[in-house]
């Protein structure tokens, strides 16, 4: 039953098929029996699952259960949540037990969801490997001696290996969409302000968006809705309604105008990468969409911008992680300046470290203008960019990743190369805009994920387009060979 | 204002009043002075991960009504940035400010000095959160944060450096805890830190570039205020005189001794990497939402001060009554409409007789035991000559004591006053009768016998004779 999709299991829920207990039962035992392999989670929140599915069951019998009663889930380990560990993957946060719950997780436990426990993920969110987690690297599940990329590696690799049928995860410069990419699942990065903020921990505040990790866009349809609209506790949340997204899923494409994105057909891409792009525009062609080429001439610029505006961000968000409150502490501070500095030496990981300093520097008197004034000037044109480009066609179209993926430790000496993996995946955070990765192909034995990219709030549009294509095709029912059910029940 | 020795000080002040809304600026909790610590701090003001400010619109409004006040320009647009700096106190490690962009840009005070009236202008107003307290008392070998105070709203009103003494730095500092008092949005309490100024004071050869300014931080009474900027020119003269030079640096003023100290440098001053806050979008004021806080702001001191000396009020009495609304109020309340020929006397009772009397009993005017109906009553009586002063405190004490009305407090102690001439007459014929000697002592050029004979009328009359008539009538019936 683990290999079904959320949809399919909403069904056969609803049809008594099996109850949400032999399903929670059946997910904590092989979110276990996978643990040592994938090191998908960092937490399993067994106990709290089984009361949460015992409800869900009497809710069935009663009748009152909702679409979403007893459908499982896991939260990326950023959200907060109420009696939890919530750890940021970082050694900072360790010791830290969320005294609430974010909006994102109030609103699907409301919705009847039961979760599965908190998936692992790059320190704070910073990397796109999964290897700057405190908890350990997360393992590919298509090959375990692979990053399954980041930061939402966790969510990502959960899902791909079917110990959880969807999770929540969030994206900062391609945190959702590249370990989509490279896990051969779909992920969905919603408009920002789509989804509220409140109670995940914050690495970028302008750039961050939560969104989830699914094995189908029609899975991501069903449970976005549920996840979005506006929170007053999140002052950039906006107030636009929230659609019926699983209403538009099966929209014919007749006349769609696709963007093919000129820059990111460049030499940095990979040749047979590539060569599954173009074959994934073939099939929309077939859809009856039109293809097009578009300029987006400011785009190169967007993994520098990213990598002033990030860390200038996070230096500040990171500050309040300073051992006076909660989260790690030092041992026997001499003074305050002591407390600080080990408390933050010794809790941080290098990666964080990094940006943080990067970010420290380009905010720095002397320094801002030319750096993080100019960036956000930069960010303008990307805006820009897109909003002409959305002129022109319906969505945008290119691959969300360079490469498949690539084995653990071979980029993790060189920030610059680990940077670039995010090179098209940084423009829609800068912009604002909602994109998704979906499953197109496979090179090397390894998944490769297609981009897609709409204007402000198309999330239905994108999920239209996204599921048009699923239905034509069957690279996101793969499942990797160590995880087959009959490999691993 | 150029000193005896050929200096001009030269001194702008920041002023941070609390503003008075009920709720934090950025969360939910409660501002409240004085409750356990910590008891009003939650997840956001202890900046917990994952939470996010929410601007209070309160907050708001009161910066808005203040811009408003002093006839500034209101940003339809302002940016709220980030300050970072590390300090327990400050939970985020950064304060939520605006710094590019503030929410008032301009305006001005007027503010008189020894009768001398001169225009101060503002720089800016912004909105801020203020940082928790170190509480160091009660702890061995660490140190306790008190969040309570963490996030409460605050308004910073920063001057241009227009003020030329000591005096007219205290004279603007009232003026503008005067006008926040006025308009509420403050509370004014300077104990409680809700009202607390920064002096930036320096010193030039009149005609010379402005010197360098040393700023003196945390002024919380208009003494401090005042004695910290005498002690801080007569130091940075001294240094000059002797050839010195100053430092740019904040200080600290010890009132104990009287002087200020050095607290930091400017080399070690922090690099506070003011950004944009992200959390927080650019905030945008309505025209139509400006215009109704206008029509909240109640006539403001000068304007009511005007109406007061149009009434022919004195100008040290018209600025005490406007020096707080409570006590216009009470005047314009005691006044029986717009003019009134009566004012100067109200006037001169509210800040004499009744100050007094509430000075002495520690309340305020808006505790007096007097209404302004009953203060009105007692005026009239005196100036159509019923009661003496002497009476009439006399009556004040009754009020004050419970007693009711003037009129019925006059009529129940029989204490009118007897402007009766035919009577008046006829007592100081008695009296005249009956002391010969004074009498004769006056004839004889002593003066001071005349009193007594005054005194024997009043003596009679238990007080109640209008003593100008009295007066009169024994000089006409004594003239020799």
């Amino acid at each position: 039953m683990h290999t079904l999709t959320l949809a399919e299991l909403a069904r056969k829920l609803r049809a008594k098929e099996f109850s949400v207990t032999e399903l929670t039962k059946a997910l904590l035992r092989r979110i276990e029996a996978s643990q040592p392999r994938l090191n998908a989670f960092i937490t399993v929140t067994a106990e709290s699952a089984l009361a949460q599915a015992a409800a869900s069951d009497r809710a069935f019998a009663a009748g009152t259960a909702g679409p979403l009663t007893g459908l499982p889930l896991a939260h990326k380990d950023i959200f907060c949540t109420r009696g939890v560990k919530t750890s940021c993957g970082s050694h900072m946060l360790d010791n830290f037990v969320s005294p609430y719950d974010a909006t994102v997780v109030e609103k699907l436990a409301a919705s009847g969801m039961v979760t599965l426990g908190k998936t692992n993920m790059d320190e704070f969110a910073m990397g796109s490997s999964n290897e700057t987690s405190w908890y350990g690297p997360v393992k590919n599940p298509w090959d375990l001696k692979l990053v399954p990329g980041g930061s939402s590696g966790g969510s990502a690799a959960a899902v791909a290996a079917r110990v959880a049928p969807i999770a929540t995860a969030t994206d900062t410069g391609g945190s959702i969409r590249q370990p989509a990419s490279l896990c051969g699942v779909t992920g969905i990065k919603p408009t920002y302000g789509r989804v509220s903020r409140y109670g995940m921990i914050a690495f970028a505040s302008s750039l961050d968006q939560g969104g989830l990790i699914s094995q189908t866009a029609e899975d991501a349809a069903l449970v976005l809705g549920a996840m979005a609209g506006f929170d007053p506790r999140d002052s950039t949340s906006v107030e636009t309604p929230v659609p019926n997204y699983a209403a538009e899923l099966d929209k014919p494409l007749t006349g769609l105008k696709i963007g093919l994105i000129k820059e990111f057909f460049d030499k940095g891409l990979d040749g047979a990468v590539e060569k599954c792009i173009r074959e994934a525009l073939q099939v929309y062609e077939k859809l009856g969409a039109k293809l097009v080429e578009v300029k987006l001439p400011a785009l190169p610029l967007s993994v520098p911008t990213y990598y002033v505006v990030a860390p200038a961000e996070c230096s500040s968000n990171l500050a309040r992680f300073d051992g006076v409150r909660y989260g790690y502490r030092c041992k026997d501070p001499k003074d305050l300046m002591d407390l600080y500095k080990r408390s933050r030496g010794e809790g941080f990981g290098a990666e964080v470290k990094r940006r943080i300093m990067t970010g420290t520097y380009v905010l720095s008197a002397g320094y801002y203008d030319a750096y993080y004034l100019k960036a956000q000037r930069v960010r303008q044109l990307i805006n820009q960019d897109f909003k002409r480009a959305f002129g022109e066609v319906d969505v945008l179209m290119g691959p969300t990743a360079p490469d498949v993926a690539c084995s653990i430790g071979s980029k993790a000496s060189d920030p610059i190369q680990m940077y670039l993996n995010d090179i098209y995946t940084i423009g829609a955070n800068l912009a604002g805009v909602p994109a998704m990765s979906i499953p197109c192909g496979f090179v090397r034995d390894l998944p490769v994920g297609l981009q897609i990219c709409g204007p402000h709030f198309a999330e239905a549009k994108l999920l239209n387009v996204a599921h048009a294509y699923q239905k034509e095709t069957d690279w996101h029912r793969r499942i990797p060979a160590a995880f087959k059910p009959e490999v691993l029940s | 204002m150029s000193n005896a020795s050929g200096w001009e000080t030269v001194i702008g002040l920041e002023i941070h009043a609390q503003l008075a809304t009920n709720s934090k600026i950025f969360s939910g909790s409660a501002t409240a002075y004085g409750a356990n610590p910590n008891s009003q701090a939650n997840l956001v003001d202890l900046a917990y991960p994952g939470v996010l400010p929410v601007l209070n619109r309160e907050a708001v409004r009161m910066a808005v009504k203040f811009g408003l006040a002093v006839d500034a320009t209101v940003a339809e647009r302002s940016v709220f940035a980030r300050k970072n700096y590390f300090y327990p106190d400050l939970p985020k490690g950064y304060q939520i400010s605006q710094y590019e962009t503030p929410i008032v840009k301009g305006g001005a005070m007027l503010i008189s000095v020894d009768g001398a009236e001169k225009t101060i202008r503002l720089t800016r107003a912004h909105l801020e959160e203020d940082a928790g307290k170190s509480v160091h008392e009660g702890f061995h070998d660490f140190t306790g944060v008190d969040l309570n105070r963490a996030g409460t709203p605050l308004l910073e009103i920063v001057s241009e450096p227009d003020m030329g003494s000591a005096r007219e730095a205290v004279a603007y500092a009232r003026a503008v805890h005067t006008l926040v008092r006025w308009i509420d949005i403050c509370d004014g309490n300077m104990q409680e830190g809700s009202f607390r100024c920064d002096a930036n004071v320096s010193v030039r050869r009149p005609g010379e570039p402005l010197g360098t300014r040393c700023e003196i931080k945390n002024l919380n009474s208009f003494r401090f205020l005042e004695q910290a900027i005498e002690f801080e020119v007569r130091r940075q003269i001294e240094i000059l005189e002797d050839g010195g030079k100053i430092v740019q640096e904040t200080r600290l003023y010890d009132p104990d001794r009287d002087e200020t100290r050095s607290m930091r440098s400017k080399e070690d001053a922090h690099d506070y990497r003011y950004f944009p806050d992200p959390d927080l979008l650019p905030l945008e004021i309505s025209e139509e939402w400006i215009r109704k806080i206008q029509n909240e702001i109640p006539e403001l001191p000068l304007a009511r001060r005007t109406v007061f000396l149009a009434n022919g009020v004195a100008l040290p009495q018209a600025s005490l009554l406007t020096s707080s609304r409570e006590l216009a109020e009470f005047a314009t309340a005691t006044m029986s409409g717009n003019t009134d020929p009566l004012l100067p006397d109200v006037a001169n009772w509210i800040t004499g007789v009744l100050s007094a009397r509430l000075n002495d009993e520690n309340l305020d005017i808006s505790s007096s035991r007097v209404t302004p109906r009953q203060l009105r009553g007692l005026v009239a009586r005196t100036a159509d000559g019923t009661l003496s002063n002497k009476l009439a405190r006399e009556v004040f004490d009754a009020m004050w004591a419970g007693e009711g009305e003037a009129d019925d407090i006059v009529a129940r102690r029989g204490l009118k006053q007897i402007s009766d001439a035919g009577e008046l007459e006829k007592i100081c014929d008695q009296v005249i009768a009956a002391n010969a000697p004074q009498v004769a002592d006056y004839k004889g050029g002593k003066e001071k016998a005349f009193n007594s004979l005054v005194g024997q009328v009043m003596k009679l009359t238990r007080g109640k004779a209008n003593p100008q008539q009295v007066t009169d009538i024994l000089k006409r019936k004594l003239a020799i």
